[in-house]
């Protein structure tokens, strides 16, 4: 069968699996977007290629299936820069397909011509770029094998108009053959064993969950190991939700904005078991200082995590889901030939420090509205499963430490990049996903103007995600590195609580508009919010300016540092 | 010029697949991590889908380890081998264009014999001399020639293979990593 490049392209998509992609079309990669009309693949047309490449992440995260997007050469392909290096940071399973000139004139400076493939190679996994038809089954092949193998990342693959013309025969190759690529998925089994035997040594245990828990899909693994050892789990930003936050053993967030229990468990822990992290240092504060007693177990799907920043008393490389599994088995024969440890102080430790240094903010009635209230109340008020995005900011941090996670895959954010305006996008491709669930964003008023206008795209598409802007009138998380560490001395974060108007923005957009001020009509407007499902939903909560994320440990401090906050007196210490 | 006396230096002979692109990637690596590339040689193998690099770049080894785990994680990179120096057989070849004018061709020839080179061409007041051999030859040759003026030097970069048989070869500065 003789198709054209470009017919190619959608059909390798097709047998890839792919139900839906994200894109806007231009010059160069118009021969694709003309067999698209044919085909079952749903296209969502985005306002701004950023959206589009967000709303494959956002997909990704909430299925576990690769996020497809599609968009032209030069200026599309560098707006698509951003959703790469985020998704590269988060290890998102991405495909990436973008136009190129025609490759007889790549080289010479031709219209909407970017050198895609130089910009994006530190930010992908891998990239291509076709050269020949012939060779797109194969490479679409490739591409979605490497995105979504090993530790998975972002792909990108360039497509010249002249090749998406050229006519080629159609195959679809049967295996993909890599000779550089092999992840290694299974754990050694002399370092299983090495770890069941420190695991059955410690005293002060604390698993350290990461991002690779959830990419392995190693939830049930998890909360089996933490059960038979009793060992507490602190669950990363890439990892809420990894463990039920109202589990008895999950301590919830560490690091910089961690909880006080889970960063001190760390720091007097005698064995790490860290479980798919990084040693990422909003975790680890200044690192040198890091859970100094600790030994540690780092199991992980990338060889090059274990010592990149410390060395493991025990490395395996190897898929979570897999090694965990054994872990379990090893640590089970181990507790039938000396039984099982004794955590029990470690555990009253552990909790006196929660009574101690509970999360705590003040609500008063009728009083200014708090953020944190915003976010618990928010969480009270929807089903068990509902997904959750968010921006980055103070309002990142209040959502992942006070929403309770009662299911893996429910909290989708931008944790390595920081990248302000994830939130709607994401939410969006979340929605997509995952129609049958509801799906909020918690959004800062700043990233809310980055992406906003992706709410036509959902208005349009009828994709009837819910968006609580935590409107503080300012770059809070600036604005509070500001009043902390330069005296006060405000330069440049002030947004205005009414410009833009939220409400009226989000009407023109085509979503329902509300405005909340006062704590009483919280919950209520969560509930207006809820009971809407044909179109997306606006709530402007105007929130108290001054509050800040606590508790805290300054940039490059010790984790032995933290300020806990006004409540606690003597500056929080 | 060979690695500066006390530096670290370290060979990593690294088969690539022989496709577009492969040098920039593994470039990019080194360059992202700060790290220069002392000396770089690329040719083909006896297998025409890949190529082998030689790559000398003078580092702690400890930051090394980062960069050979990154190039092990690209995906056109078959195998990265570290041949510790005392471990490897390195060799280069350097051609140096010598100003030898009539009285000088005797002295210039003479070296040119002592140290197994060959003249591939000769000028009215100038000489081209090919050496290869060990790197420190290399540098000998050019300092010894230098007082007669040197035109033009070029070197390939050195290549390097493990030696033979006495002990097994081994991934230096991975050896944590292959758990
Ligand atoms: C694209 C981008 N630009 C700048 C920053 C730096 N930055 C981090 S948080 C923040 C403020 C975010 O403001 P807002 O969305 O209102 O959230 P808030 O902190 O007020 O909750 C800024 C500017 C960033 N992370 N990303
Ligand atoms: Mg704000």
């Amino acid at each position: 069968m003789k198709l054209t490049g470009a017919q190619a392209l959608i059909k390798s998509l097709e047998m890839e699996g792919v139900e839906v992609m994200f894109g806007l079309p231009g010059g160069a990669i118009l021969p694709v977007y003309d067999p698209l009309i044919e085909s079952s693949i749903r296209h969502v047309l985005v306002r701004h290629e950023q959206g589009a490449g967000h709303m494959a992440s956002g997909y990704a995260w909430a299925t576990g299936r690769p996020g497809v997007a599609m968009v032209t050469s030069g200026p599309a392909a560098t707006n698509i820069v951003t959703p790469l290096c985020d998704a590269y940071m988060d290890s998102v399973p991405f495909v990436c397909i973008t136009g190129q000139v025609p490759y007889k004139v790549i080289g010479t400076d031709a219209f909407q011509e970017a050198d895609t493939v130089g910009i994006t190679m530190p930010i992908t996994k891998h990239n291509w770029l076709v050269s020949d038809a012939n060779d797109i089954p194969r490479i679409v092949r490739e591409a979605f094998h490497v995105a979504t193998t090993g530790r998975p990342g972002p792909v990108l693959v360039d497509v010249p108009k002249d090749v998406s013309n050229q006519t080629m025969e159609w195959y679809w190759p049967d295996k993909v053959d890599l000779p550089g690529y092999k992840p290694n998925v299974k754990g050694h089994p002399r370092q299983v064993k090495d770890a069941a035997r420190l695991v059955m040594e410690a005293r002060r245990p604390v698993v350290y969950a990461g991002g690779g828990i959830l990419k392995a899909g190693a939830s049930a693994e998890l909360l089996q190991f933490a059960e038979l050892t009793g060992i507490p789990v602190v669950t990363t930003l890439m990892a809420r939700g990894a463990i039920p936050d109202e589990h008895e053993l999950c301590l919830g967030m560490p690091g910089m904005h961690g909880n006080y229990t889970a960063i001190t468990s760390m720091q007097k822990a005698d064995l790490l078991v860290t479980l798919g992290a990084r040693f990422d240092d909003r975790v680890t504060g200044n690192p040198a200082t890091f859970a100094p007693h600790a030994k540690v177990i780092h199991v992980d799907i990338d060889p090059a995590e274990l010592g990149k920043v410390r060395r493991p008393d025990v490395p395996i490389v190897g898929d979570c889901k897999v090694v965990i599994a054994e872990l379990v088995k090893a640590v089970r024969a181990e507790q039938e030939k000396h039984g099982r440890p004794d955590l029990s102080e470690w555990h009253a430790t552990l909790r006196e420090w929660q009574q101690r240094y509970p999360l705590t903010y003040q609500q008063e009635d009728g009083g200014p509205l708090k953020p944190q209230y915003v976010v618990e109340a928010l969480r009270a008020n929807t089903p068990d499963d509902t997904i959750l995005a968010s921006g980055v900011g103070q309002h990142q941090m209040w959502a992942s430490q006070l929403w309770k996670f009662k299911q893996p895959n429910t909290w989708i954010n931008s944790g390595g990049l920081g990248t302000m305006g994830y939130a709607i996008p994401a939410a969006i491709g979340a929605k997509v996903g995952r129609p049958d669930r509801m799906v909020w964003a918690i959004d800062g008023d700043g990233c809310f103007q980055m992406t906003a206008q992706e709410l036509v795209t959902a208005s349009a598409e009828r994709i009837p995600i819910k968006v609580a802007i935590l409107n503080n009138a300012y770059l809070g998380m600036v604005r509070q590195w500001q009043e902390l560490f330069y005296e006060e001395r405000y330069s440049e974060v002030y947004l205005s609580p009414d410009l833009p108007d939220y409400v009226k923005w989000a009407e023109a957009m085509g979503c329902v508009g509300m405005r909340v001020d006062n704590p009483d009509d919280v919950v209520p407007t969560i509930e207006k919010a809820n009971e809407i499902d044909d179109r997306p939903v606006v709530i402007d909560f105007r929130t108290d300016y001054r509050e800040k994320v606590y508790p805290m440990v300054p940039a490059g401090g010790s984790n032995d540092d933290i300020i806990l906050g006004p409540e606690f007196g003597e500056g929080g210490r | 010029m060979s690695v500066p006396n006390g530096v670290t230096h370290h060979i990593l002979t690294v088969l690539v697949e022989n496709k577009a692109g492969v040098l920039s990637r593994v470039a990019g690596l080194f360059s992202r991590r700060g790290f220069n590339i002392f000396s770089l040689a690329v040719s083909p193998t006896d297998d025409e889908r890949f190529s082998r690099m030689t790559i000398v770049v003078d580092a702690e080894s400890a930051p090394l380890e980062q960069v050979v785990k990154q190039l092990n994680k690209l995906i056109n990179v078959i195998k990265i081998t570290e041949v510790p120096p005392e471990e490897g057989v390195e060799r280069e070849l350097m051609m140096v264009t010598v100003k030898a004018t009539a009285e000088a061709r005797g002295q210039v020839t003479e070296l040119t014999a002592i140290f197994e080179a060959k003249i591939v061409d000769v000028g009215f007041d100038a000489m081209t001399i090919m050496v290869a051999g060990e790197p420190e030859k290399l540098d000998a040759f050019s300092d010894l020639v230098k007082p007669f003026g040197i035109v033009e030097i070029q070197r390939t970069g050195r290549i390097a293979l493990p030696r033979l048989a006495r002990q097994p070869t081994r991934l230096r500065a991975v050896r944590t990593a292959r758990a």
